[in-house]
Order: C-alpha cells, then structure tokens, then sequence
C-alpha cells in the first residue's frame, strides 16, 4: 500500500510540474490561490473523521479539521473565481 | 462493489483537478478551469460521504456551515491589495487542518481498540501521520507569521536572534526523535486491540508523540518566515503554497486515499515551480533567502557599493510629465510594490486609457518578483480593467524599450536598477531586470529617496534621462491625467 501510494504521488508530480510550468506569470495569483483551495482536499480525511468514526475526541478534532478545510476549499475558490473574473481581454 | 466506486470518483476528481490546472494556462480558459477543479471537489466530498455510514452527522453539518460561512464572507469582502495575506492565511488553514485530520486519526486508532471498528495501528501510519502533522505545523505557523508580515500586523523587517539556527536544529531532531519513538510504539501495538482496549502505555508514545512533533512543526514554522524580509515573500508564499499541498499529500498516505494523494503531490509541484520562479526572478538560491536577513523595508541594510554622492537627480513637474507622456509614440509603464501600497493601479489605468485615446501605444511590463506575492500586479492591473494582453513579462519586452519613448516607474525599484547588469558589487548583481534605462526617457514615481528593499542607491535616478516624480504615486499619476486632458 505504501509503495502504491508513493508511486502515485510520484507520478502525480510530475503531470504537476509538466502542467503548471507553463502557466503565465500573468496567472500565477490566482494559480496560487486556486491550487491553494485544491489543497483543502483534506477536507476528505476531515469529514470522515468528523462523521463517519466513532469516539468524541475523534469527532471534535474532526470537526475543527473541517472548519479550517472548508475555509480554504470555499473561500479558496471562490477568491480564486472573483480574480479570474476580472482577467480580460482587449475589447 | 461501492468501495471500487468511490475509488473511482476520488480517480474522476484528481483528473478534474488536472484539466481544471491545465485551463490555467491562458486567461481565456482559466475561470472554467477553477470551476472545474471545484467540480473536483465536489465529487471527492460526495464519493466520501456516501462511502461510510455517517455516524455524527450534526457535527459534520455544523463543521461544514462554520467553515463555508467564514471562506465565503472573507473572499467576499478582501480588497484585491489584500490578496497576498489572503492567500497566506489559507495556506495556513490548509496545513493546520492536514495536521488535525491525523491527530483525528490517532484519536480514532486509539479510542476503537477493544470493538469492531478497531484497526491496526501500524509502523508506516506513524511515519504518515508525523509527516502530516509535521508538514502542516509548519505550513500552518508559518502562513500566518507570513500574514502578519503582509498585513502589516508585524514588522517585515527580517528578524532573527542568536542561537536562531542551533533552535532550528535542535527542533528538527526533536522532531524526528518524537517520530522514532511514535514508530516504535506503532510496532509495540498489541495484536488483540480489537477484542481489549489498549492500555495507556501503548498509547503514550502515539499521543505524546504526536504533541511533541506538532509543537516543534509550529515553532519550526515560525523560525521559517520571521528571517525573511517583506520583499522576499513571494518567495516564501510559494514555498508554503507547496508545504500545503504536501501537508495534504502526507494525510492522503495516512487514510490511503488517492484524491489527496494525486492533489497533494500537484500543489506541492505547483508550489515548488512558483518557488523557483521567484528565486531566478531573484538570482538567488532557495537556502539564499531562507537564511533571510535581506529585504526589509531599506533602513536596516547595507549601503551601495558605489556612492552616488555628487551626483544629481532631476525632477519633473506633472505639466512636464503630462508633456512627455502625450506626445509620446509608446510608453510602458513598470508598476511595483508602491503602486499596491498606494493603490495607484485605477489612477495607471486613467493615465493608459487617456494615452491610447491620443494615439500613444501603451503596454506594461511586470517583473516576476513585483510585489509581495507571484502575480501581484497582474492582479491588481486585471482589477483596473488593464486588458491582459497589454500585461508583458520580462522576456517579451526588454527589447522593446530599445523603441519606447517614456518608460514611467511606479513604485518599481530594485527591479530596475541597471547595478544588476554591470556592477558586480553590488547585492543585486546578476538579477534580471526591466531595461528601462534603455528607453529614451525614464519618468520615476517615488514618494522620497529612500533606497529599495535591498538598500543600494538606484544608478537609474542619476541618469540623465531620468525624471523623479516625487509625491504619492496615485495622487501624482491622477494629476498628470487631469493634465494629460488640458492638452489639445
């Protein structure tokens, strides 16, 4: 399992660098931000300890996982949206 | 049969995160490609809670209002300027949340021994989970000392004290000690943990562990970005864009989960290509700036190397800027650090638009490094409604000063020092820069002398083709666009 995990992240790096070293310095804000709200992805592991397991510490930790994750997922995407909004072109 | 499902939709959900990353790659496409990324996100979150039984859903929900509440209503009301702290503090939550997930999943390890729900608790998950409160420790206190670096709340002057980097050391063995001795008693588990709850003792070395590891991630955060001056943050932000994304890496090998692990690893590539960016941007390595002590706000750093005593600067009234700039065939305006801090961006895009209703061409060139974060200035240009394909980088426009009539300087200094280009001895040398001195005049907005953030006197001033406008950069800009319009 390990080793599984390992190859992927691997992998999953590379198609990273290969896509995003050719994203414009023009975008490199909202490609912060926007993979910013991509890292809340730990939402995942925060929902299933805030829900889906048993034992209070687990739920509450859980819980303030959650919180902090989906501050990041929501308000990374959505600031992320507002800035793309305004990138135009020459009309 | 659900379990392969669920797989699947975590597999669909990287995949949507990595056509929603590749939109970034032209402004045309890249509103659809956030959107679709967070169509990603969506799938992972429902895959997840339909793929166990939801035993606290009340807790759940109240989590999930709390934390949309908060994202929502803050990206809602933050001014473009505040941007770089933003996405600072983001990062943070970020980390810190990666970091709680796995003390959440000691928790759960620990409180299930003795029922069904019990599970191994398992050398490779102590590892996982170390790394994943490690990582996001640092990203969690180091975002936020970045956050009150940007948003002014703390000083941006580097800061350090003696002994600074043997703290550092001695944390970073600590750290590691605490995760041997977690290691350890992940192999000591007892194999009946699922018919007799786990005494204390095997469950010391997991909690305390774990305690231990998070405390030094936080102060090793700290340490991290307290060295590092205001101008080198862009650096810095990077660096902790990528931590988050490894922080969510190292909990998705501690649950086995392929959506984290896959978006993990491409915020943690994303983070480290922005890092590299910025450091040639710089000419200097990644160790240069996290050594820190450059770059604060001018005052505490070392002189130039070459005096510029008897040498003389000419200033340039508005009318006589105003003059300069209509009659001129192209003008590229270079904006920087002050144009954010006096939020002059609106007022440049006054003055570009009068320009091109007289026929001027108009473009503008940013450097990697403008500004307190990647991208800084693009951003603030995009929210003047500066069209983006007036934006240039570096390499696209250099040569065009050769051609260029009026080259106006916003808050831009070290940027376009020519030092960089000649004057070994300098601090700067070898730093790419803007050529503006090649355009046949140079109009430099300033609000006094005062040195750039690496303190060295700037050659450009003293040229001779050079103007200084002094004053507040949005006030001078908007009274050389009501002059621009007097002129016939």
């Amino acid at each position: 399992m390990l080793l599984d995990n390992i190859i992927l992240f691997t992998l999953a790096s590379l198609v990273g660098f290969e896509v995003i070293s050719k994203v414009p310095q023009t975008l490199h804000t909202p490609l912060m931000s926007g993979s910013n709200a991509i890292s809340g992805i730990t939402i995942v592991g925060a929902l299933i300890v805030a829900g889906q397991v048993h034992g209070a510490w687990a739920t509450w930790l859980g819980v303030a996982a959650l919180v902090f994750a989906t501050i990041n997922v929501v308000g990374g995407f959505m600031v992320t949206d507002r800035m793309l909004q305004m990138f135009k072109k020459k009309d | 049969m659900l379990q392969d499902l669920i797989k699947i939709a975590y597999l669909v959900s990287a995949i949507l995160f990595i056509f929603g990353m590749k939109r970034l790659q032209s402004p045309a496409t890249a509103r659809k490609g956030n959107q679709i990324a967070a169509y990603g996100m969506l799938v992972a979150i429902v895959a997840t809670l339909v793929a166990k039984p939801i035993v606290t859903p009340v807790e759940m929900i109240l989590g999930l209002l709390i934390g949309t509440a908060i994202g929502w209503i803050w990206s809602k009301k933050v001014e473009m300027t505040g941007m770089p702290e933003l996405v600072a503090a983001f990062n943070g939550f970020g980390g810190i949340a990666s970091a709680v997930v796995a003390f959440g999943e000691i928790a759960k390890l620990i409180q299930n021994t003795g029922t069904d729900d019990g599970e191994a608790f398992v050398m490779s998950t102590a590892v996982t989970i170390a790394l994943s409160i490690l990582i996001g420790g640092v990203t969690f206190t180091g975002s936020f000392v970045a956050y009150g670096k940007l948003s002014e709340k703390i000083s941006g002057n580097p800061m350090s004290f003696p002994g600074m980097r043997l703290l550092t050391l001695v944390l970073a063995i600590v750290s590691i000690g605490a995760t041997v001795w977690m290691v350890m008693g992940a192999g000591a588990f007892p194999d009946d943990f699922m018919t007799t709850a786990v005494s204390v003792e095997f469950t010391e070395p997991m909690i305390y562990g774990a305690i231990i590891v998070a405390t030094a991630a936080f102060l090793l955060g700290i340490l991290l970005v307290i060295p590092i001056g205001g101008a080198d943050m862009p650096v810095v932000v990077s660096l902790l864009n990528s931590y988050s994304g490894m922080a969510a890496g190292a909990t998705g090998f501690v649950l086995n989960n392929t959506a984290l692990i896959v978006s993990g690893a491409l915020v943690g590539a994303s983070g480290l290509i922005l890092t590299k960016i910025m450091c040639d941007a710089m000419n200097r390595s990644l160790l240069n700036v996290l050594i820190g002590g450059f770059g604060g706000d001018g005052q505490t750093a070392a002189a130039g190397s070459k005096s510029m005593e008897g040498k003389n600067i000419t200033e340039v009234s508005s009318e006589d800027a105003a003059i300069l700039l209509a009659y001129a065939e192209k003008v590229i305006f270079v904006p920087g650090y002050g144009m954010a801090v006096a939020q002059a961006q609106h007022a440049v895009r006054e003055l570009g638009d009068e320009l091109q209703k007289r026929g001027v061409t108009v473009k503008y060139a940013v450097h990697p490094v403008a500004g307190r974060m990647p991208g800084h200035m693009n951003v603030l240009l995009a929210e003047a409604n500066v069209p983006y394909d007036q934006l240039y980088e570096m390499d696209d426009i250099n040569g065009e000063f050769d051609t260029c009539d009026v080259a106006v300087v916003i808050g831009a200094n070290d940027v376009v020092n020519p030092a960089a280009r000649h004057d070994t001895a300098s601090p700067i040398y070898g730093m790419p820069i803007l050529n503006v001195d090649h355009a046949r005049t140079t109009i430099v907005l300033k609000r006094s002398m005062r040195p750039g953030y690496a303190g060295i006197e700037n050659e450009l001033f003293f040229n001779s083709n050079n103007r200084m406008l002094f004053g507040d950069a949005k006030a001078s800009i908007s009274k050389v666009v009501s002059e621009v319009k007097g002129l016939d």
